[in-house]
């Protein structure tokens, strides 16, 4: 168990230092003045001058490299160029409104996913295993800033059901709160339901072939019994497993649905300060997010040690 | 892949009379036409490649002519899908637009498999320090949320539709990396390889000859859903103002202009997101049924 961890742990450090390069080189390859590119044409001598001396670029792009990864460490993110406030505040501020999407979308996107999925595999080849098929590959296909805009245009501007967009705090106004996240935890559950739902029916197939699952039949249990005490624990492993990944594309689709539907979160704050070249809040937005992805992918793996020996005996394909 | 009988029927033969299993393409394509919903969404594809091409003869008016007697004005007779905020014909901005979606497609794809394809098949083959290194630079990659690592280097590289395909062709290119390594390393060790080694070929020969098309169907599977997915990259960064800029038209940036005349002008947001969801679909449904067609073993899941 030990061993598998230590091993866990190291093959981590090497991913974690390519993320930190590659945020690093976003910023510090851009071809000209990484000053004036921030702060525009118009801007003073000074201001350049101080700025330059700020991110150190009058030194070797190996030293830069380390005096960031030292402050970083250290938890300074650097300061955001248009406000002067540390980049690392401003995400902290903003992360708990896309947590709150995040598990909404969630919450969205199993409900629709591990129903639709237990139905098709169940009834494989019927009509609803086909129905649910189709309306997995639409919901990859329907990009899900369109999907915004028609709810919007549906609910909001035509039947009045629903605010169009906005957002307020759910200490504030709960019930408002709760209005305002329905639409888009329903554009960025969808296409995250798609997913689940296709890699759940695989899944769920397969484990109804083995033997385990023949046996609780041969004990005389109801098919029905058989899915919801035997079969769907097994088959949610794959599902857990790609929990990064479906963190990474919630991430992701927050950039879209926060934009569409006005909520000040961490997706907004990256378009945000991606148009406005405010640099050292992109590198922070762009870190924090590979950083929540690598660290959910070894927590995963290592629950999984922790619950399955076979994983932490198993050699891992290299 | 190569299934187990192949491996069987070619393991003892001399390299040279050892090729890929290459079913001809009359086989080929029977099998692709069992799959109806393939067959349709190949057809689509067929189309949508036509209207590229044919923008101009199917297009009713000039994509980017404005005419500020007839701004936001609903569907007509003259003006099929209606007109937007500079009067311009939606109809012919959205023929038009099929031109951008598809090349920012292909193009983007093309980078990642140009360089995704070449290093997975050296990183596979020689394995070593070269794979170590690679693998955990695919792994860092591929831990930024898609979307984010291609805005963020759009926003560094600049705004413009060829700026898009490259952050988007870079974006995709770990993917392609990890499929190609996974198939040479399987590969590897079949016995034509070895074969093809007693017999004197090098290395250089072993991975374009023999290798290649073997994995060549995989990742011909891949490059078709990315192609899906790197439209609707391009249509998102199009959206959030990065990717084409006006007056050119792309369907992203017609849909972020549209947000705006939700209640007067519904129309605008219309057809470029159904353009969009048509095309995507299509390509995805040409992409199950190639990998249904050329992977034998899929058929039962």
């Amino acid at each position: 168990m030990s061993r598998f961890l230590v091993r866990r742990l190291l093959l981590t450090l090497p991913v974690l230092f390519f993320v930190s390069v590659i945020v690093f080189s976003l910023i510090n390859l851009i071809p000209g003045d990484p000053a004036r590119i921030m702060l525009g044409e118009e801007a003073s001598k000074e201001a350049l001058e101080a700025l330059r001396k700020q991110m150190g670029l009058d030194r070797p792009l190996y030293v830069r490299y380390l005096l960031w990864l030292n402050r970083l460490v250290r938890g300074d993110f650097g300061k955001s160029v248009r406000d002067g406030r540390p980049v690392l505040d401003t995400l902290l501020l903003k992360l708990p409104t896309t947590i709150e999407l995040a598990i909404t979308s969630l919450l969205v996107a199993w409900a629709i996913a591990i129903p639709a999925a237990v139905l098709a595999a169940w009834k494989r080849r019927s009509a609803w295993d086909y129905a649910a098929t189709a309306v997995g590959l639409a919901g990859i296909s329907i990009p899900n800033f369109w999907l915004g805009i028609m709810l919007i245009y549906l609910l909001a501007v035509n039947l009045r059901l629903l605010p169009p967009s906005g957002y307020v705090e759910p200490w504030i106004d709960l019930s408002r709160n709760l209005r305002l996240m329905v639409m888009p935890s329903i554009v960025l559950g969808s296409a995250l339901a798609a997913l689940v739902m296709r890699l759940l029916r695989s899944s769920l197939i397969e484990v109804l072939g083995t033997d385990y699952v023949r046996t609780a039949h041969a004990k005389g249990l109801n098919e029905r019994a058989v899915i919801v005490r035997h079969a769907i624990k097994n088959a949610m492993i794959p599902v857990v497993t790609i929990m990064g990944l479906q963190l990474s594309g919630l991430l992701g689709g927050a950039v879209i649905t926060e934009t569409i539907f006005a909520i000040p979160g961490f997706g907004r704050l990256a378009v945000d300060s991606i148009l406005t070249r405010d640099y050292p809040m992109v590198q922070g937005v762009v870190l924090f997010a590979a950083l929540a992805v690598v660290l959910t992918n070894l927590f995963v793996d290592m629950v999984y040690a922790f619950l399955d020996p076979r994983i932490r005996l198993e050699e891992r394909p290299a | 892949m190569r299934r187990p009988a192949d491996a069987v029927l070619t393991g003892g033969l001399p390299a040279e009379h050892a090729p890929a299993p290459r079913y001809g393409l009359a086989y080929l394509g029977r099998r692709y036409a069992r799959n109806r919903l393939a067959l349709v969404g190949l057809w689509v594809v067929l189309l949508i490649i036509g209207t590229a091409i044919f923008a101009p003869w199917v297009a009713p008016h000039s994509p980017i002519k404005t005419n500020f007697e007839n701004l936001l004005k609903p569907p007509t007779s003259g003006h099929i899908l209606g007109t937007d905020d500079l009067g311009r014909d939606i109809a012919s901005r959205v023929i038009y637009g099929t031109r951008t979606s598809l090349l920012a497609g292909l193009i983007s794809v093309g980078i990642a498999v140009a360089i995704g394809l070449p290093l997975g098949l050296l990183s596979g083959f020689y394995r070593g320090r070269l794979d170590d290194v690679l693998m955990r630079l695919t792994d860092a990659m591929l831990s930024f949320p898609f979307l984010v690592l291609a805005l963020a280097l759009a926003a560094v590289l600049g705004a413009g539709l060829d700026r898009a395909m490259i952050a988007i062709g870079i974006v995709f290119t770990p993917g392609f990396i990890r499929l190609s390594r996974a198939q040479v390393l399987s590969e590897r060790e079949q016995n034509y390889v070895e074969a093809a080694r007693a017999s004197g070929a090098g290395d250089g020969r072993i991975i374009w000859r023999h290798i290649l098309p073997n994995i060549v169907s995989p990742v011909l599977v891949q490059a078709s859903l990315s192609t899906a997915a790197a439209i609707t990259a391009e249509a998102a960064l199009s959206f959030l103002g990065l990717g084409t800029q006006p007056p050119t038209p792309s369907w992203g940036s017609m849909l972020n202009i549209a947000q705006a005349y939700l209640s007067t002008a519904p129309w605008m947001a219309w057809w470029p997101g159904i353009a969009i969801f048509i095309t995507v679909l299509s390509i995805n449904l040409t992409g199950d049924g190639l990998r249904e067609a050329l992977d034998p073993r899929l058929r039962s899941v």
